[in-house]
């Protein structure tokens, strides 16, 4: 039993666990417990009754989706899956550790995954600039293969099970599930149309489940230790732990596997050791670029999915950026949008035109030439580009820090416009 | 096998596919074990090209093209598409310097610009000896070590202007502006 079953294995001074020593360390325990005897149906309620969200952002339950997949005995029908591992979201910064650090159970909670849904292949569709997660999992796998736990009948099940690695080349959009899809078939990764969803037509046209590194590594201490356990980990409707991350003016930046439930607070100022000396937390996007601003005075909130959505805002990633009193607010979303203007796929029309307006916008402001007409045309385009509005989530992502930072920082948004300058220059 | 003919809009000669090497077909051999489409290995035959040819030229994307059976319009689709398929050559390193937010708030301007009078070019360029190409990146997912960058596979964290001034492979290029 642990209380960091993500993290218990990874010491990054010291690189990944072999094989060898990763089952030493109980590895593998989870897909021993499925050659025991538990059928596909068994896991499935298992991961369903532990209540595990999908940790990529969206935290949809992981059981449920899994059901999706149109039910079958007939095994030669072609089932895949996908993890997504192309971490580009800004900010985030948790799944590289996860693969770097301990890539088996990376590759233990892919068999599981697997198992359940009955894919005999699975792709790691892995962000192209992770040359070290790349490195660590090449050599994870090719141990897996030469112990027998990839390939044929793995672990005396019957089940045969294989991966491919397959390293992307830079486009945040790929991270969109069905963009993902296309990039993976070698099509430009524009998201599809939904439904079919990939659970009944995704690779190929295969049943297809993508899941999160993160999603897939809470598996094996899911099986190895049971419901019960996992769900004592989490308080306030969350369960099991979570990867948090702080980065910005803090003194001790960085990433911590916690419960569900742990304050914000506790994270900034316990973990990330509070402000630095001569800088006061000013607003801060909870988890990643895609989510509305919180202020000091949420601090106390506990990080569940439900209590930051009650706040307006999205748990999200859970990697926290900071922004401190002495950095400019316009200028911070202004970096944002620029991201989100390159990296739009340029598919559809609110989107590709929209977002490089805002991003023009922003560096008007940030030269002085910005007008008050500006920032009501910056205001219409958090409609204009909202849920609902686009082809996919891109831009209604871009919408929550713009939106948010349009109300919190009118001052900052105006000082731009009438001094005719930053303010912050 | 059909070959592929396209006309150079910058020298209206009309190209042709090169020969790919030995190496880079068995890689690509390699790969078209793993996929079920010759379609799905486009993206890895062009990192293929890229890793032994240092860029995808217009001769190497039709060499592809033939390879895979694909349209050149389809692939070329896909290279475009992807950050880290260069079209055009670059340098013998190529520095992705990350400027997305928590680098950003860390202070990355003033590195970059650092960055930039050392090696002598801003991004898109390539320094006069053709040791470095500079390109800007989206987030690394290095953040709480920012701001960072990566030079050719390897990570360089917590940079400054004085940590810029001590790396010593990039040391005086900027001389051969």
């Amino acid at each position: 039993m642990t209380d960091r079953p993500l993290t218990k294995n990874i010491d990054l001074s010291r690189g990944a666990l072999s094989l060898k020593d990763y089952e030493a360390a109980g590895g593998y325990a989870g897909a021993r417990a499925i050659a025991g005897g538990l059928e596909p149906s068994d896991v499935l309620e298992r991961v369903k009754d532990s209540g595990l969200k999908g940790r990529g952002g969206a935290g949809f339950p992981t059981g449920l989706k899994w059901s999706f997949v149109p039910k079958s005995d007939d095994a030669t029908i072609q089932r895949y899956l996908v993890v997504n591992a192309d971490e580009m979201e800004p900010g985030t910064f948790k799944d590289r550790m996860l693969m770097e650090g301990d890539p088996h159970l990376l590759i233990e909670g892919m068999i599981i995954a697997a198992y359940t849904i009955q894919a005999s292949r699975a792709f790691i569709f892995l962000r192209g600039e992770y040359f070290d997660a790349e490195r660590s999992i090449a050599k994870a796998i090719a141990e897996a293969r030469d112990s027998g736990y990839l390939g044929r009948d793995i672990f005396g099940t019957g089940f045969d099970f294989d991966i491919v690695l397959h390293t992307s080349a830079g486009r945040y959009i790929c991270g969109e599930e069905t963009a993902l899809l296309n990039a993976l078939e070698g099509k430009r990764a524009n998201p599809r149309a939904k439904p079919p969803f990939p659970q009944v037509s995704g690779l190929w046209g295969k049943p297809t489940i993508v899941n999160n590194v993160e999603t897939l590594c809470n598996l094996p201490g899911i099986l190895a230790y049971g419901v019960e356990w996992y769900q004592s980990l989490g308080s306030g409707g969350d369960f099991g732990t979570k990867l948090f991350g702080v980065s910005g003016r803090v003194n001790t930046p960085g990433c911590w596997e916690l419960p569900f439930g742990v304050s914000i607070r506790e994270v900034i100022e316990g973990h990330g050791g509070g402000m630095q000396k001569g800088y006061t937390l000013k607003a801060f996007l909870p988890g990643g670029g895609s989510t509305d601003f919180l202020t000091p005075e949420h601090l106390d909130t506990p990080l569940t999915y439900g209590a930051i959505g009650d706040l307006g805002s999205r748990l999200a990633t859970g990697t926290m950026i900071l922004l401190d009193d002495k950095t400019c607010p316009v200028g911070m979303i202004g970096n944002l949008m620029k991201f989100f203007a390159h990296e739009s796929c340029g598919f559809c029309t609110p989107c590709r035109d929209g977002l490089p307006w805002v991003d023009t916008i922003f560096r008007d402001l940030e030269s002085g030439k910005g007008s008050f007409k500006d920032i009501d045309i910056l205001k219409d385009h958090v409609g204009y580009l909202g849920p609902g509005r686009t082809f996919c989530a891109l831009a209604p992502g871009a919408t929550a820090p713009l939106g948010s930072g349009l109300r919190l920082f009118a001052d900052e948004f105006a000082a731009h416009v009438s001094g005719a300058k930053c303010p912050y220059h | 096998m059909q070959q592929h003919i396209i006309a150079s809009s910058s020298t209206n000669s009309r190209l042709r596919a090169r020969d790919l090497t030995a190496e880079e077909i068995a890689e690509i051999e390699h790969e078209l074990t793993l996929y079920p489409t010759k379609q799905a290995v486009g993206l890895e035959a062009l990192k293929i090209v890229q890793r032994h040819q240092g860029w995808v030229s217009d001769e190497s994307m039709l060499a592809i093209a033939d390879y895979l059976s694909v349209p050149v319009s389809e692939l070329e689709g896909v290279a475009t598409f992807f950050n880290l398929i260069y079209r055009r050559p670059v340098g013998d390193k190529v520095i992705l310097f990350c400027d997305s937010v928590s680098c950003w708030i860390m202070g990355c301007d003033k590195v970059k610009k650092r960055l930039s009078e050392h090696l002598g070019i801003d991004y898109g360029e390539t320094s006069a000896g053709g040791e470095y190409t500079l390109i800007p990146v989206p987030c690394l997912g290095d953040c709480d070590k920012a701001p960072v960058m990566m030079v050719g596979e390897e990570m360089h964290r917590y940079l400054s202007s004085e940590t810029i001034d001590s790396l010593l492979p990039l040391r005086n290029v900027g001389g051969s502006k």
